[in-house]
């Protein structure tokens, strides 16, 4: 096992981690007055629905997505502009889709929940949870056929464990040693639910285990953490076996943006700011001998980059009310109303 | 040919002519329980002839990512009720797919789920659930009733880039008729299986055979059907039933289906709308399938019924 990245790839992780932030902040800020729940009320938002944000879990989705390759797969949650940003999509076209531009990835059809850039293997966001799961498996199936160590990360949330189909696919992969990595982000919230509160048992990886695919835990805020553990959990993975990688984070926002998430404990809420996993992450950089500077530069350009992402989406138009019926089916399609 | 062996011989062709062709469900390694993947393991392996756990939403969310990764997968569920443990992988992810990610991925893919009144089996195992399925958007539905059509709307379906829900009937696998391999049915295409002026019975699935019988059972008293077998439910050949409609000014749908906003019901909103014609519907009564035959034979669609449905509506003058 690597013990730590060179500078260059220590960068490379902090840089995904920033561009997140970036763009995690800048949604929020967007998706104001988008949804009316949690007592918020619906006004103009260019965000539009609930909008989950992975603020404060970016180490686990550039931690593991560092060691992918663009013809490795992978699916996602709800929670999924982190993974998405990760595995390779460009930010403006993702903040077009936010906005529900016809530029956006899914030409505004999917928003959010449903993000995916399959141009670099990211098969989808999802609005159900453990959906990602069974799809994932018949991915790595579809992968193994095709031969080669390409493999498949499969993001799901803490509150997936407790869903049929985590148990389905860990054991499907299970039997069939597919190239899989399970990613268990575990950010302790299931909607307004500590999950802790609502699971039996010792939790997710002692589950995975016990189906019979073995992995590890990792400080979910710690990228050089996640970024070892999935390393080796992915060597093990292309060598033909699937795999489980336990990461342990903290939902920082509410459930969806508009949730200020007052059901929580503040004083313990408060604790867990205090680890945010970028300000860990530059610590430890620093640590290898990267200059501050460096990171505060990075810091900068995600910024940038980000709000050229929310100019593009501004200036973007929306989609012609015609393509509501594209892309629907081939056989039977049309306008089957009139 | 056999109804199952027809399927069978059809997925044989495509797996030997497209490798992309798998096929994944429950039993599928030793032919099935109906025999209807029966020579496919021996020949083409098990890597593409896939025995699955009883995890009907992985096998059906795992043909969503195996079609997503370039495969093109043909789903067993062994019967439409079992496969109610995957509906939110087909309604949410399968049939979805394709337009939640603006083109970029489809999930085109063969879901055999046998429809329809299975005797003796009970209220879990006899449903005919069409409806549904015809009602999401992004679903091709079919529904073949003859072996004829079950090889040829098999292959169809198989060349189909959409996600198809294929409604084998549970009682037809072993019903005997020539299969012409040559002969293309497409998808959406009724057929016209009795000529009739009086009476337009529009059916489909195992109530085709019954339809055919009770057009004999009128015509002894004078009254002709027309019997239409719809073939694909979504989408359905509408311009077929509106013509023979213009014919014969009086409409019977009878399918297998709770008569209870089945699909009928849409047939008969869309006669409502575009036609003066006389509509009547036959399906079963709204209560599970009970299991003695006293009671199974409440949900049955008899010739006789459709016989006598269709004589009454001949008696009523034309609009």
């Amino acid at each position: 096992m690597q013990e730590a990245p060179d500078a260059e790839h220590a960068l490379a992780l902090y840089r995904t981690m920033a561009r997140i932030r970036a763009f995690e902040d800048a949604a929020e800020q967007a998706s104001l007055g988008g949804v009316a729940a949690f007592g918020a009320t619906l006004s103009q938002a260019k965000v539009r629905g609930p909008l989950h944000l992975s603020t404060g879990q970016e180490a686990v989705a550039a931690g593991v997505c560092a060691h992918l390759r663009k013809s490795d797969l992978l699916t996602s949650t709800h929670r999924g502009h982190g993974h998405t940003i990760a595995k390779g999509a460009a930010l403006d076209r993702m903040m077009c889709e936010l906005f529900g531009r016809a530029s956006g990835y899914n030409q505004g059809k999917g928003g959010s929940m449903h993000i995916a850039d399959f141009s670099v293997g990211m098969l989808g966001a999802n609005g159900v949870v453990a959906d990602g799961i069974p799809i994932a498996v018949g991915a790595a199936h579809a992968l193994g056929m095709r031969g080669g160590d390409d493999a498949v990360v499969c993001f799901f949330g803490d509150g997936a464990i407790n869903r049929g189909p985590f148990l389905e696919g860990l054991n499907w992969a299970a039997v069939r040693s597919l190239r899989i990595l399970f990613v268990c982000e575990d950010n302790r919230w299931a909607a307004t639910t500590e999950t802790g509160s609502t699971t039996a048992g010792a939790g997710a990886l002692a589950r995975a285990e016990a189906i019979g695919v073995p992995g590890c835990k990792a400080d979910g805020n710690d990228v050089l953490d996640v970024w070892r553990a999935a390393g080796a959990l992915l060597a093990e993975v292309r060598a033909g076996a699937p795999r489980m990688l336990h990461a342990v984070t903290y939902r920082v926002k509410g459930h969806v943006s508009v949730d200020v998430a007052g059901y929580r404990d503040a004083a313990k809420h408060n604790k867990e700011l205090e680890r945010d996993p970028l300000v860990l992450a530059a610590a430890e950089i620093e640590a290898l001998g990267v200059a501050r500077e460096k990171l505060e530069a990075i810091g900068r350009e995600a910024q940038a980059e980000v709000a050229a992402a929310v100019a593009a989406a501004h200036a973007a138009p929306l989609p012609d009310p015609r393509a509501a019926y594209e892309e629907v089916q081939d056989t039977g399609a049309g306008r089957w109303r009139e | 040919m056999s109804y199952a062996r027809a399927a069978c011989a059809a997925l044989e062709d495509a797996m030997r002519a497209d490798e992309r062709v798998v096929v994944l469900g429950e039993d599928v390694g030793r032919g099935g329980v109906f025999g209807q993947y029966r020579g496919l393991a021996p020949a083409f392996g098990a890597e593409r002839v896939i025995d699955t756990p009883i995890s009907e939403s992985t096998i059906l969310g795992a043909a969503v990512g195996m079609a997503l990764a370039g495969l093109k997968p043909v789903v067993e569920m062994r019967v439409v009720d079992f496969a109610l443990c995957a509906i939110d992988e087909l309604v949410n992810q399968a049939a979805k797919a394709r337009y939640m990610f603006g083109g970029q991925g489809r999930a085109a893919m063969v879901a055999r789920l046998p429809n329809g009144l299975w005797s003796g089996s009970a209220a879990q195992h006899s449903q005919s659930l069409e409806a549904w399925f015809a009602h999401i958007p992004g679903l091709v539905v079919v529904a073949p009733a003859t072996p004829q059509d079950n090889f040829s709307l098999l292959n169809a379906s198989l060349a189909c880039g959409d996600p198809v829900v294929y409604l084998e009937h549970k009682e037809l696998w072993g019903m005997e008729d020539e299969v012409d391999v040559a002969r293309a049915v497409p998808l959406g295409k009724a057929e016209t299986i009795r000529a009739g002026k009086d009476v337009t019975v529009v059916t489909w699935s195992r109530t085709r055979h019954a339809a055919l019988a009770a057009a004999d059972l009128a015509a002894r008293q004078g009254i002709s059907l027309e019997v239409i077998d719809l073939r694909t439910l979504w989408p359905w050949d509408r311009d077929a039933v509106l013509a023979s409609a213009g014919r014969t000014g009086r409409v019977l749908i009878a399918h297998e289906a709770v008569q209870v906003a089945g699909f009928g019901a849409e047939i008969a909103a869309v006669l409502a709308e575009h036609t003066d014609a006389r509509v009547k519907r036959l399906g079963a009564p709204r209560i599970p399938v009970g299991y003695a035959t006293t009671l199974e034979d409440e949900s049955r669609i008899a010739p006789q019924a459709i016989a006598a449905a269709g004589i009454e509506l001949a008696q009523r003058p034309r609009r």
